[in-house]
């Protein structure tokens, strides 16, 4: 049953992608979905028979991979509580992703393509969840890497798309230039790639120390750090996020499955699936935490001011990213992948509405240009808001269990440690940000003057993926299939938390994760965050309320506020609105550089240099000799062979004489 | 069985199909026809006497194989031939090669057909011989007379610069041949024999181990080719036609690694021991040089020979790193090193055969005309960028692994290398296959015809294959390697305890 949730999409994938263009568009999308839909459901089985029965974790191995010398690397499926959890989230999104994608890209003539890589991506992303050894993770995530270039990229006339396309990639080799040094430490430390062997070896390297890198530390601190800086490109972490707002030139049902759901969050689950290797880490916990606790606020600082829907959804995903690691960073791992689960539903839902919305003003993202959509599309305007209330933590939405239980873990941790204050400040701060930009892309959208402008100058700029719609310009509501993926999701993010709050985090933790998380003894958080003043409690709920009523007031009371603010604080809504200027420090830093070094290494070095004083600087001289005496078109090749034929007879000569003594 | 071995069967096979080439009189279309189809049927015949070959291997063993042995010319020398595990995935890696070379030209040489095939069946022959030879003098004959052919490929057939191209290979090549020879000279005066295997059981003094590495190492380090001796492979490439790349790049380039692990490693460990901060530096220089270069290169073909020495920087790395992990990797990324760069030769040949130019800048926007040509080249873009599920991939990290295992700085340096690759291919890639489709010229520019497919077909398997299941290759060679890092522990151990002992 595993190999098949795992296989099924690569069949799909191999199906849509070797005869999409013979069997056509709709039978390629009935093929992809239904197996996925069959993954997805199986995947449920699991979970019920794993996460909730009896069933007991598992490792089926499917073959041999890497074998070298002590090196021995398996293809094998983990199966325990966290994979079936991931099982879940990847499978649902991924199968709804793919229904709703058969009314979002009803229009586009590469469908098979766009669903062959819907499938590859799924495939990829359940080997990384499945994984029972560092390498196969690591396949997994320049597996999902690959699709995430080949999906962002998928319109590939735009120069916008290619460029965004190229960036995650590279952006996320950087990340991965760290995660393969981890696993090169991992298995100089111990022997092994394995996660029961190093699992088993962490405990007797705690506070080991090696030399390394021209200084001794301290073995464990390294491994995770290196480990975590993989972590810290796949999701986009503080320093590596530039690429994730980029990669929403992607198509919308893309996004919503990658870039939020699920391929982002590969990195949190990394941390969590090896937590026996970052409990032995303290050091590398609290540098999680700092990451985590940045990047939620630096995000959301972002994720103020920016103007295209899609890309503040793609901010407050970097930042509930970070709130994930926060709770990674300070022990709680189950919090952090219970607000991955949470976090997959109603996220997902906010993209694929924002998707319905996009669709419904005909590919228009600016919401400046959007307004008073809620009576034109009140399916989308209802299910928008049930997300933005799960994500901005309403009482009893999915949010509300999960990101509230991390800023009161952060709490707990601030007791006692310096960077617990900081990200419990940091999330506080940031819980009001979420707020206020989710009300603000709420408002700005549904809500005040309709401002659907018939800008043919706009349109033109969208023509690729935008073949008449006719020439209806009013907004319309999305089909069924799109709409039904949204109805489902609104659901998850309605009650998952409710439903699934006491298993995860709760009081049937033991007998749900079944030692799938590891915790050293001296991990209490779980306990710990419910021993906080109730005072505190309260503290997310009140920044809830108070961006909810300043997004109100500003957007929807007294329209034109912001526009005030921005005036009189025109730089600090620059570099808002610059995304702090990381894309512009990179270029310089980095991009440019590298040309320019290629350049002084192609035409300095090997031109000038290497040649000049080599080759070129010799045959000038040869040819000055030469030069009456012999044809040099002929010539090199005689030279030559002439050459080696003395050579051979001044051999053969040696031979004989010491044959001969 | 004949009155010879199966390794000479191998070596000859081609020789009779040149010969029978050679019989072939006039130059008319049919007569083309005939030579071409008569050096595929060689080569094809000559790739499964290859594999009947690779039945009677056995990997379990670390020697020597299928060995045969003649004497020539009076005393000292003979004719010895065999093959281990290290070799053989070379031997194969050349038969497999060569048809694709033949196929390759099928359409775009035309003149001196009968000639150009020839210089390839001799070419073959001379390749096979060098990883098969077990003496010395043999190896050093096949090694250097492997060149004359490629400089008539290059010279005759080539592009507008091919005098300078061929010009600068020799004399970056004569210079390590003389140093070899004088190294073989000096091996012969202390073993008193050229017999590889003997040669292999030899202790060679410290002292001169220093030099006879340095005169091996010139002569290799060309052939790699290492920074900073790279400068004549992106010229070659350049001017090279297609199946000429091909080679150079297949199998050419291996003959240098090859000539590590036979020769430098095993027998002069102590030197090896020495200098191998040496190599590692050139190797890391080299990744991140030439991955840079790369980078800002104007010509797919430049672009991608930089790439290659790019690619051997971590062959180096990983067999100085001189640990299992590291040695069989470098095997295994000199083999998948042979198909990936292979095939997108291949792949550059294809738009050139249609446009007649390598600028990248005439290109864009090719997927719309040929998706097929697209998926082709994307597979093997994503196995040169090392794209775990590529054969690309288990090199890299073996390699990698290895050399950590080493020196935590080398891998640390290396693995920028992961960034920069994925830079500078798919910087290539989005240029030539995405964007708009707007060049006048590119409008009518076909997909991928029957032979082409057929041509990548098994290329392509084969890079996804080996990327799953690397086992065939790294098995092959398991045995032999082992026995070379245990014989290279053993000889350093010994060393050191003479060292001690004359305190």
């Amino acid at each position: 049953m595993y190999t098949a949730i795992v296989f099924l999409p690569l069949l799909g994938f191999l199906i849509a992608g070797a005869f999409g263009r013979s069997l056509g568009p709709r039978p390629s999308e009935l093929v992809t979905t239904s197996l996925l839909v069959i993954s997805a459901i199986l995947s449920w089985i699991a979970f019920i028979h794993v996460g909730l029965g009896e069933a007991p974790a598992s490792t089926p191995v499917l073959g041999a991979w890497i074998n070298s010398g002590a090196l021995n690397i398996e293809w094998a499926l983990r199966i325990d509580t966290l994979t079936v959890v991931m099982l879940v989230v990847v499978t649902s999104v991924s199968c709804l992703v793919h229904l709703y994608s058969i009314g979002y890209m009803h229009e586009d003539p590469s469908r098979p393509r766009f669903f062959a890589y819907l499938s590859l991506f799924t495939f990829a992303m359940l080997m990384l969840v499945t994984a029972d050894n560092l390498v196969q993770m690591f396949f997994g995530w320049e597996g999902v890497g690959l699709a995430s270039y080949l999906l962002i990229g998928f319109w590939y006339e735009k120069p916008s798309a290619c460029a965004a396309a190229i960036k995650a990639f590279v952006v996320n080799r950087v990340g991965d230039f760290g995660f393969a040094l981890g696993i090169f430490l991992v298995f100089a430390l111990t022997g092994s790639v394995a996660f029961d062997t190093i699992f088993a070896a962490a405990p007797g390297l705690a506070g080991k120390q090696i030399h390394i890198f021209g200084m001794n530390a301290d073995a464990m601190t390294v491994t995770c750090l290196l480990l975590f800086m993989g972590a810290m490109g796949k999701s986009a972490q503080f320093l590596l996020h530039t690429w994730l707002p980029d990669a929403m030139e992607g198509p919308t049902p893309v996004s919503a499955l990658i870039h939020a759901a699920t391929m982002v969050t590969a990195g949190v689950f990394m941390v969590a699936r090896l937590s026996p290797l970052f409990e032995q880490a303290p050091v590398a916990l609290t540098f999680v935490t700092i990451v985590g606790a940045t990047t939620a606020f630096f995000a959301a600082t972002i994720g103020l001011v920016q103007n295209d829907i899609k890309r503040v959804i793609a901010y407050s995903t970097c930042s509930q990213l970070g709130y994930m690691f926060v709770a990674l960073g300070v022990g709680g791992y189950s919090l952090g992948i219970f607000h991955l689960f949470t976090h997959a539903f109603f996220k997902a839902l906010l993209f694929l509405g924002a998707g319905s919305v996009i669709h419904a003003m005909h590919h228009e993202q600016d919401m400046r240009k959007m307004g008073g959509l809620r009576k034109d599309i009140p399916f989308t305007f209802a299910m928008m808001t049930i997300g933005t209330l799960a994500l901005t933590g309403f009482p009893f939405t999915a949010g509300y269990y999960s990101k509230d239980a991390i800023i009161e873990a952060a709490y707990a941790t601030s007791l006692h440690s310096g960077a617990g204050v900081y990200a419990f400040l940091l999330t506080v701060i940031a819980a009001g940000f979420t707020s206020f930009y989710s009300w603000r892309l709420v408002f700005m959208t549904f809500f005040g003057e309709r401002h659907v402008a018939h800008d043919d100058r706009g349109h033109a700029a969208h023509a690729h993926d935008d073949h008449g719609h006719g020439h209806d310009h009013a907004p319309h509501e999305s089909p069924l299939v799109m709409l039904i993926p949204l109805a489902l999701l609104g659901f998850g993010a309605l009650f998952a938390g409710l439903v699934f709050s006491s298993s995860f985090i709760g009081h049937g933790y033991e007998e749900f994760w079944k030692k799938a998380l590891y915790s050293g003894p001296g991990n209490h958080i779980l306990y710990a965050m419910h021993e906080i003043p109730e005072a505190v409690g309260y503290v997310p709920f009140v920044m809830m309320a108070g961006g909810f009523l300043l997004a109100l007031y500003v957007y929807v009371i007294a329209p034109g506020t912001a526009k005030r603010i921005a005036d009189a604080n025109p730089l600090l809504y620059r570099f808002l609105l610059n995304k702090w200027y990381f894309d512009e420090l990179y270029d310089l830093i980095f991009v440019r550089p590298a040309f320019w070094l290629g350049r002084l290494f192609w035409k300095g070095g090997d031109g000038r240099i290497i040649d000049g004083l080599g080759p070129d600087g010799i045959s000038a001289r040869v040819i000055d000799v030469t030069n009456r005496v012999v044809r040099l078109q002929t010539g090199y090749l005689y030279h030559y062979a002439f050459a080696m034929l003395i050579g051979v007879a001044a051999l053969i000569s040696w031979y004989l004489v010491g044959g001969v003594r | 069985m004949f009155g010879f071995g199966l390794l000479s069967g191998l070596i000859f096979l081609p020789l009779v199909g040149a010969a029978f080439i050679l019989s072939q009189r006039g130059d008319d279309e049919a007569t083309r026809n005939n030579v071409r189809w008569a050096a595929l049927i060689t080569t094809l015949a000559t790739f499964l006497l290859s594999l009947w070959a690779w039945k009677l291997f056995d990997p379990a063993s670390s020697g020597f194989q299928l060995v045969e042995e003649s004497r020539w010319i009076g005393s000292g020398l003979s004719y010895k031939l065999g093959v281990d595990g290290i070799s053989m995935p070379f031997v194969l890696l050349t038969t497999f090669l060569m048809p694709f070379c033949i196929g390759a030209s099928w359409v775009s040489i035309q003149h001196r057909v009968k000639e150009y095939m020839v210089c390839f069946l001799l070419l073959e022959t001379l390749m096979i011989g060098v990883f098969s030879a077990l003496d010395l003098v043999l190896f050093y004959v096949f090694f250097e007379g492997g060149l004359i052919p490629m400089f008539l490929i290059i010279g005759v057939w080539g592009g507008k610069r091919r005098i300078y191209a061929s010009f600068k290979f020799f004399l970056y090549t004569l210079i390590g041949s003389l140093l070899m020879l004088l190294a073989i000279m000096a091996m012969y005066g202390v073993a008193g024999t050229t017999d590889i295997v003997a040669l292999l059981k030899t202790d060679f003094p410290v002292s001169m181990q220093k030099y006879l590495w340095l005169a091996f190492f010139a002569s290799f380090a060309v052939k790699m080719p290492m920074w900073p001796v790279h400068t004549w492979l992106p010229d070659a490439h350049v001017e090279a036609p297609t199946a000429g790349s091909v080679i150079l790049a297949g199998i050419l380039l291996k003959m240098g690694g090859y000539g590590f692990i036979r020769f430098s490693l095993p027998m002069f460990p102590d030197a090896s021991q020495y200098f191998a901060p040496l190599v590692w530096t050139l190797s890391i220089i080299a990744i991140i040089y030439t991955s840079l270069v790369a980078l800002v290169q104007e010509d797919m073909k430049k672009l991608i020979a930089y790439s290659s020495v790019a690619h051997m920087g971590f062959v180096t790395m990983g067999l100085f790193s001189m640990n299992t992990q590291g040695v069989q990797g470098a095997v295994f990324q000199m083999v998948s090193h042979g198909l990936v760069a292979g095939a997108l030769f291949l792949c550059v040949g294809v738009v050139y055969d249609r446009i007649h130019t390598r600028d990248i800048a005439a290109y864009g926007g090719l997927v719309q005309r040929m998706p097929l040509y697209a998926l082709v080249f994307m597979v093997f873009t994503m196995a040169n960028v090392g794209l775990p599920g590529t054969s690309g991939f288990v090199g890299e990290f073996l390699t990698l692994i290895g050399a950590f295992g080493a020196n935590a700085w080398v891998a640390f340096f290396a693995t920028t290398g992961v960034i920069l690759s994925a830079a500078y291919a798919l910087y290539l890639y989005r240029r030539i296959i995405f964007g708009v489709l707007e060049k006048p010229a590119l409008a009518g520019i076909m997909d991928l015809d029957a032979r082409e497919i057929a041509l990548f077909a098994p290329l392509l398997l084969l890079t996804i294959y080996y990327g799953v299941h690397p086992g065939p290759i790294l098995d092959a060679c398991a045995a032999s390697v082992d026995h070379l890092v245990k014989g290279f522990d053993a000889a350093l151990a010994a060393t050191k305890t003479a060292a001690l002992a004359l305190h």
